[in-house]
């Protein structure tokens, strides 16, 4: 079986969300022995900063654009049956501050699209104090829309030189190169929902962004969704036959990822309650800081640790100011490679209070290093995992009542610490690809 | 001779109601839900198989006998909220067919974290069957058949020379349930051992289509029980009285069962209807039963696993035990009651992270989604509890202080 896959986001060393994503899913595929073609926008230069050798897209906003056919990479030793084509055309949804970084850890988002802002207005001072470092210049101009079209139109040339069985599209900015490749080819096309607008944008729904996802999950012959909450979205909010949609959980690289050695106790008299993600109204953080206060009730010796970067971040501060907590909150900026791993075995709980999560990798990867979970149950992980402590995300009294029993009582931290590590290391991408293939023969055994 | 000696279990716990590290007061038992639970659970079991037994107590006028262990908790609980429920058991001891059991009135794991508590509570729950059903027990079984030889020497003490137990494989070997046994150096102490193949028979696989011996009749089972003549003497049936109408569902025809075994027993010239003390009385021990590690009715383990298997539970119940001075100390009535109706084992049942995943067992009439909301849940109702023990001790304190000018 060959798949011709459609990408946007690759990992570099380090990343959440689609590109970790994609990345596990297509090391699985290639530990089953399926051919796999990724293409991808931009150019991406490999990396040698891990014991995996990884792929990282380049952040040179503003490269100019020719009508070259991009270029066949280097996979590497890491995969056997896999092969990487980069288009030359960049798709950033928006560009921020932060995001003109190389190997940010968040995941771009389309909010500011999804609001109405033009990719670039986009104040410049916003987020320049806090940031680890100085920000980039946004380069970035032109219409998204015009480049997800672009990227459609070269993938469709390149899949004319290239044979394969099926097409896999990843995310709405892929959706019409995966319809434009499917119908010139006739291979069904199977598109994988990680994310909807409804998740992103709240109420503000992108009409442009929400028809494209529809045209896609309509045109497809399956649709994945990462965890039946958006499959939910899906079938409600974007009318698809319920019959067509499958549901294939994402899982955590079982390659080595695994944890070091611990480290020695640290003997100190705080706790750490860790929140990692993206500063963004969708991953709540408001909800957090409102739990922190009323820990903070109740326990001094705790601090909380905001990582991660976004539009709310300024306003998570000033919130942690007004509450009269700003002494107890650290805002490290985004975090990348050694410094995640640190943050997590520094951290006693880590809290994902999402409003909308379709899955969410991040608590995987804070099992897989021995650190405790409380999870919103408005997140698709939740389906995954039954070693977490679980709550409604507006529930703030109640995130509060979990974080200081996990931080009070050594034995539930520690229960839910071997089990849960026990739980998510059978959550592997190996076994997601295997459902991801059942999902391809579904495909293939109906042609359209 | 095979005799059929029927145990009934009857437990409810006062289950907590949610109480966060933010509550205050002292209202930990969730009033309302145990309400609830224990009315439906009347209407659909403790009523019914009441007046089935009510009515084979009457026809076979003394040739059927049954033996129930009600706890001090669920009689608390059928007072407060269903007392035609425990009308209907004081009309059953009436009869004389009936013989209670002694067990601590808390149903609670103390055998194995203080002696003093737990004799004490074994002494409260006699006194309340004394004085709720007239009838003194001689019988004892332990919370969910937890036993080992100490238990037997320890109840030996209080006079009691019947126990129930389980009828483990590992320890058995060989032998069969169906005789009675002697724990070591105890002579003069009857084991009677839980004969959990047949006792299963009707709690578990009554229903289950899937069982080779699906559907289960009255006379098939009678047959089974005769079957053992010449091969033993009892057949021990300790079910959950809860098997009745909630485990089994009176659509699955459980009651009919019920009402037409002893006839179906009584049939064989053989065979009868006996409670433990008759069974004790007409029936020698035949060998030992050797039991150094504890073991219990409960799961496939047969151990202390469902209530001590976790780290959990383990600090749940050591941070209960740990107050037992300072609360009886304090002499407030209220704050040992409360402190006892924590002790109540089915609060570490529901921390059991065994099979959690599976999520099959431990499921019955669990108020938790998962263990760690039932440890966070009981740790914030004990580390309210134990405020209190801290505004409660100066008390005794400051009242001398002020006596003294007084006088």
């Amino acid at each position: 079986m060959k798949v011709f896959m459609l990408g946007w986001e690759f990992p570099p060393f380090i990343s959440g969300g689609l590109g970790t994503a994609c990345h596990g899913l297509t090391r699985g595929l290639d530990a089953h022995g399926v051919e796999v073609l990724f293409v991808l926008p931009r150019p991406v230069e490999p990396t040698h900063a891990t014991h995996v050798r990884l792929i990282t897209p380049a952040a040179l906003a503003g490269q100019p654009e020719d009508e070259d056919e991009g270029e066949e990479l280097e996979a590497g030793g890491l995969f056997r049956h896999v092969r990487f084509h980069t288009l030359p055309v960049t798709l950033r949804p928006y560009a921020r501050p932060e995001d003109a970084r190389a190997g940010g850890r968040e995941r771009v988002t389309h909010r500011g699209v999804a609001a109405g802002r033009q990719p670039g207005s986009m104040p410049q001072g916003e987020g320049i104090s806090y940031s680890a470092g100085p920000a980039g210049p946004d380069h970035y101009s032109g219409d998204l829309f015009a480049r997800v079209e672009h990227y459609a139109m070269l993938a469709r040339r390149l899949a004319r030189r290239e044979t394969f069985d099926l097409v896999h599209a990843h995310d709405w900015m892929t959706f019409p190169a995966g319809m434009a490749v499917a119908a010139q080819s006739g291979c069904p096309l199977v598109v994988h929902v990680h994310s909807t607008e409804f998740d992103r944008s709240g109420l503000h729904v992108n009409q442009r962004i929400y028809d494209i996802e529809r045209a896609g999950m309509h045109a497809a012959t399956r649709v994945i969704c990462v965890s039946h909450l958006t499959r939910n979205i899906v079938l409600k909010h974007y009318g698809v036959d319920p019959r067509k949609v499958d549901v294939v959980y994402n899982a955590i690289d079982d390659d080595g990822t695994a944890p070091g050695p611990l480290l020695p106790p640290i003997t100190r008299d705080e706790k750490i309650v860790l929140f990692l993600g993206r500063i963004t109204m969708q991953k709540g953080p408001e909800y957090f800081l409102a739990a922190a206060k009323r820990v903070l009730e109740v326990m001094d010796n705790v601090r909380f640790v905001m990582a991660g970067s976004g539009d709310m971040i300024r306003r998570c501060i000033e919130l942690a100011a007004e509450m009269g907590i700003g002494h107890k909150v650290l805002f490290p900026g985004f975090l990348r490679g050694d410094d995640v791993r640190r943050v997590f075995e520094l951290a006693d709980v880590y809290v994902m209070p999402s409003v909308s999560e379709p899955f969410g990798i991040t608590p995987l990867e804070a099992l897989s290093h021995d650190v405790p979970v409380i999870i919103s149950k408005q997140s698709g992980v939740a389906e995954v995992l039954t070693h977490a402590l679980k709550v409604d995300f507006w529930d703030v009294d109640e995130m509060a009542n979990k974080i200081v029993a996990v931080l009070r009582h050594p034995p539930l931290h520690a229960t839910l610490r071997d089990h849960g590590s026990f739980e998510v290391r059978r959550l592997s991408w190996t076994d997601a690809a295997a459902n991801c293939i059942k999902v391809y023969q579904a495909a293939l055994a109906r042609p359209e | 001779m095979a005799s059929v000696c029927f145990y009934f279990q009857v437990h409810q716990p006062f289950r907590l109601r949610r109480f966060s590290i933010f509550d205050r007061g002292t209202d930990y038992f969730d009033e309302r839900g145990n309400r609830a639970l224990v009315e439906r659970i009347a209407e659909r079991c403790y009523l019914p198989a009441n007046a089935v037994l009510m009515e084979l107590l009457r026809r076979h006028e003394g040739r059927f006998r049954v033996a129930f262990s009600l706890t001090g908790v669920i009689l608390e609980q059928f007072e407060r909220y269903a007392p035609r429920v425990l009308e209907s058991f004081q009309r059953l001891a009436q009869t004389g067919g009936v013989e209670f059991l002694a067990e601590t009135y808390y149903h609670s794991l103390a055998f194995l974290y203080s002696r003093e508590e737990f004799f004490e509570q074994i002494r409260l729950h006699r006194a309340r069957i004394e004085r709720l059903f007239g009838q003194t027990p001689t019988v004892f079984r332990n919370t969910e058949l937890i036993y080992n030889n100490e238990l037997a020497r320890a109840v030996a003490g209080l006079g009691y020379r019947v126990v129930l137990c389980e009828g483990a494989d590992h320890i058995l070997g060989y032998r069969s349930p169906t005789y009675l046994y002697t724990p070591p150096r105890l002579p003069d102490v009857k084991l009677l051992l839980k004969n959990y193949r047949m006792s299963d028979d009707i709690a578990f696989r009554f229903s289950d289509r899937a069982w080779s011996e699906y559907p289960l009749t009255a006379d098939k089972f009678a047959e089974w029980i005769h079957r053992i003549n010449g091969h033993g003497h009892v057949v021990n049936l300790f079910l959950d009285y809860e098997t009745f109408g909630e485990h089994q569902w009176a659509e699955t025809g459980i009651f009919e069962f019920l009402r037409y075994l002893p006839r179906a027993v009584l049939r064989y010239p053989e065979d009868d209807f006996k409670t433990p003390s008759e069974c004790a009385r007409a029936y020698e021990a035949s060998g030992e039963y050797d039991v150094p590690h504890m073991i219990s009715w409960a799961d496939v383990e047969r151990d202390l696993s469902a209530w001590l298997g976790n780290a959990m539970q383990a600090n749940a119940l050591h941070e209960l035990y740990r107050l037992e001075p300072a609360i009886k100390q304090a002499g407030d009535e209220k704050l040992l009651d409360d402190w006892r109706k924590l002790q109540t084992s089915d609060h570490f049942y529901y921390m059991c992270t065994k099979h959690f995943a599976d999520g099959t067992v431990h499921k019955y009439f669990n108020p938790y989604d998962t263990p760690y909301d039932a440890f966070i849940n009981f740790m914030n109702v004990l580390d309210n509890l134990r405020g209190r023990l801290g505004r409660a001790a100066p008390q005794p304190e400051d009242s001398a202080a002020r006596a003294t000018p007084a006088a």
